[in-house]
């Protein structure tokens, strides 16, 4: 920290550098106990790239630093890190800007410290897995001399463009917390793929596809919604989005089953029919089973205890929700837009 | 200011059913800084984000008639929860830039007598208190100050990603080192407290179907508070507060240690720093132990 708030800048009328310490995470896991964190001292220039800083770190200071690099143009997808927590493709990434965001202070970091296996280079074999088991390539049944083409309207590629650019940079999957938690959870990046082929319309495996990512503990359900991903993505893919397209697509398509999380969607319309308020203890109830709620007993009575749960009429959860102004409309509104049955 | 702020306030359903506190501590907040608030009686639920798992198009639907009822009075709509601030600024960006779209909601809308036209801001109050209202009246008001209290600002997610999305209305928030909360702490002169769970995620949208998921992710950052010796944490959303405040008990089972934070919705913070009433700020509704800090 001392070092860099030691930072000298000279701005003139064409360039503008900074004088600053890089710090870099250093790892090798075949003969390091712990990791350590190293800085290097260098001038920034206004148009250089974390990659660049990378090469001069390994050019000008240490030639043992090591990271993966290749296409140097965002599209192989090798050189993605972290900095500072920051998901970047280090080609793509300006130095200065992120020397702005975070005052001067940057630490080079892989994407995923855990998977380290030296200094910047990650075992993504995890990455890879989950990325196979959502069969991510069109499956059809094809003749051997087809005679004409495979044609799709614009609006059809359109549904998949998208999520058609992703590099599998593994920016996103390294950023989601619901798999640093969980390690069966399929992740935004798989997820995203899954979608791509689901709803190209050569593809004829769809609906196994739903069902792979439909499972309980691995699937989207287990998505935590914290949008880590989109903002990761530098393709600017919006896999959140394609992770609650697949929600969408389960109950277009009749794939989704009654569980726990289906019916947590699907159960806010519940309340909102009686009172236009989603139904906080119902939702739970409805949601759990009657079986599955004996689980948050303790909570409900602490919340009884100071008031979270009302007791307007006596009896609580019985009438104790108030009801929203001009009801009727929401009820109208359900009644005559809700495409989707559980 | 020369003239009065006046909002339509969106209240959500937590405010009106397990968060009491939050609503009559924006109120008496509002109150005191002079701020006019109309709340939006005829809002609904904002699907928080699950409805729009199942039916993307009916949230839609939903979403575009509670921001009818601000359009209606020409105000902005401010939320108190992340979530319902998500949710409602997502509806207005696709309404908004889909022309399409935004017909076929409104054809449903027609029916109800509403039209969605798009003209009213949605924000979240604390960047209404921060951009327009500005720190610096806020911190004039001052008459408690919390300058003996360790404050943990735990932005929540929805506020803050998808940048994209929310630039507009959050003064450009950056996600990776947001710094509005923080602000709006020393303004009341408390001192923040810096640790690196402050933009992370409290797991709540997956605490039914993947409880561990959530309780631990609740767990790390409490802890992280704990651990760079908060006194209490602070949020603007009311579902980071339940799920922090409500399950310390099993989070502290799952995570193998003691977890103890009292967690404040923001406007409980900022009502305990302009001298609100003990009834107002309404920390007996929190079950994590918090009523120490009307007289810490």
């Amino acid at each position: 920290m001392s070092e860099v708030e030691t930072v000298e800048q000279s701005t003139t009328q064409e360039s503008r550098t900074r004088t600053v310490t890089i710090k870099a995470w250093r790892f090798n896991a075949e003969t390091d106990y712990l990791p350590y964190t190293k800085g290097y001292t260098m001038e920034v220039s206004k148009d250089e790239l974390i990659l660049d800083l990378m090469n001069r770190i390994k050019w000008e200071h240490d030639g043992s630093f090591s990271y993966r690099r290749s296409c140097r143009h965002g599209i192989c997808g090798a050189c993605a890190i972290k900095v500072n927590g920051k998901a970047v493709l280090a080609c793509k990434q300006n130095a200065i800007e992120l020397l702005d965001m975070f005052d001067n202070d940057i630490t080079l970091e892989p994407s995923s410290k855990k998977r380290a296996v030296k200094d910047m280079i990650i075992d993504k074999s995890d990455f890879w897995e989950k990325h196979a088991a959502v069969k991510p390539y069109v499956v059809t049944d094809v003749e051997a001399r087809p005679e004409h083409e495979s044609k799709q309207s614009i609006a059809e590629f359109n549904n998949f463009l998208d999520s058609d650019l992703c590099i599998q940079c593994g920016a996103c999957h390294y950023s989601c917390p619901a798999l640093e938690v969980n390690d069966a959870f399929l992740g935004p990046a798989a997820l995203n793929a899954a979608y791509r082929f689901t709803v190209d319309t050569r593809d004829e495996v769809g609906d196994e596809r739903l069902e792979i990512t439909a499972k309980m503990g691995s699937g989207v359900w287990d998505c935590v919604k914290c949008f880590e991903c989109a903002e990761a993505c530098p393709k600017e893919i919006d896999p959140i989005g394609k992770i609650g397209k697949l929600h969408n697509l389960q109950f277009v398509r009749g794939i989704a089953e009654s569980n726990v999380a289906t019916r947590h969607a699907e159960g806010f319309l519940r309340g909102m029919k009686k009172t236009g308020y989603l139904d906080e203890a119902d939702i739970v109830t409805y949601s759990e089973g009657y079986l599955g709620v004996y689980k948050h007993l303790g909570t409900a009575l602490k919340m009884m205890k100071t008031g979270k749960i009302h007791w307007h009429s006596g009896i609580p959860f019985i009438d104790s929700i108030p009801k929203i102004k001009n009801l009727d409309e929401v009820q109208k509104l359900i009644e005559i837009s809700q495409t989707n049955k559980l | 200011m020369s003239e009065q702020l006046h909002y339509a306030l969106f209240t959500g359903c937590t405010a009106k059913q397990s968060t009491p506190e939050l609503l009559s501590s924006t109120l008496a907040v509002a109150d005191k800084l002079g701020i006019k608030i109309t709340i939006l009686e005829e809002a609904s639920c904002c699907g928080a984000s699950h409805l729009q798992d199942f039916d993307e198009f009916l949230a839609h639907v939903l979403n575009a008639r509670n921001i009818c009822y601000a359009e209606k009075l020409g105000l902005t709509m401010i939320t108190i929860c992340n979530t319902c601030q998500l949710n409602s600024a997502m509806t207005k960006h696709a309404l908004d830039k889909d022309p399409e779209l935004k017909a076929r909601v409104n054809e449903k809308l027609k029916e109800v007598g509403l039209e969605y036209k798009g003209t009213s801001e949605i924000k979240h109050f604390l960047y209404t208190l921060i951009d327009e209202y500005g720190l610096e009246n806020v911190k004039e008001k001052v008459t408690v100050p919390l300058s003996h209290l360790n404050i943990a600002p735990f932005y929540g997610c929805h506020n803050i990603r998808p940048s994209e999305l929310h630039q507009d209305a959050n003064g450009r928030e950056n996600s990776y080192n947001p710094n509005s909360l923080d602000r709006l702490i020393t303004a009341l002169e408390g001192n923040p407290v810096d640790y690196e769970s402050k933009n992370k995620c409290c797991g709540f949208h997956v605490e039914l179907q993947a409880n561990h998921t959530s309780e631990v992710l609740s767990g790390n950052a409490l802890l992280d508070a704990i651990d760079n010796n908060a006194d209490l944490m602070v949020t603007p959303c009311p579902l980071c507060h339940l799920k922090m405040d409500t399950y310390q008990d099993s989070i502290g089972k799952v995570m193998g240690r003691d977890v103890e934070l009292p967690v404040l919705h923001m406007p409980q913070m900022v009502a305990l720093a302009l001298g609100c009433t003990e009834k107002e700020i309404g920390l007996n509704f929190h079950v994590q132990k918090a009523k120490h800090l009307y007289t810490a």
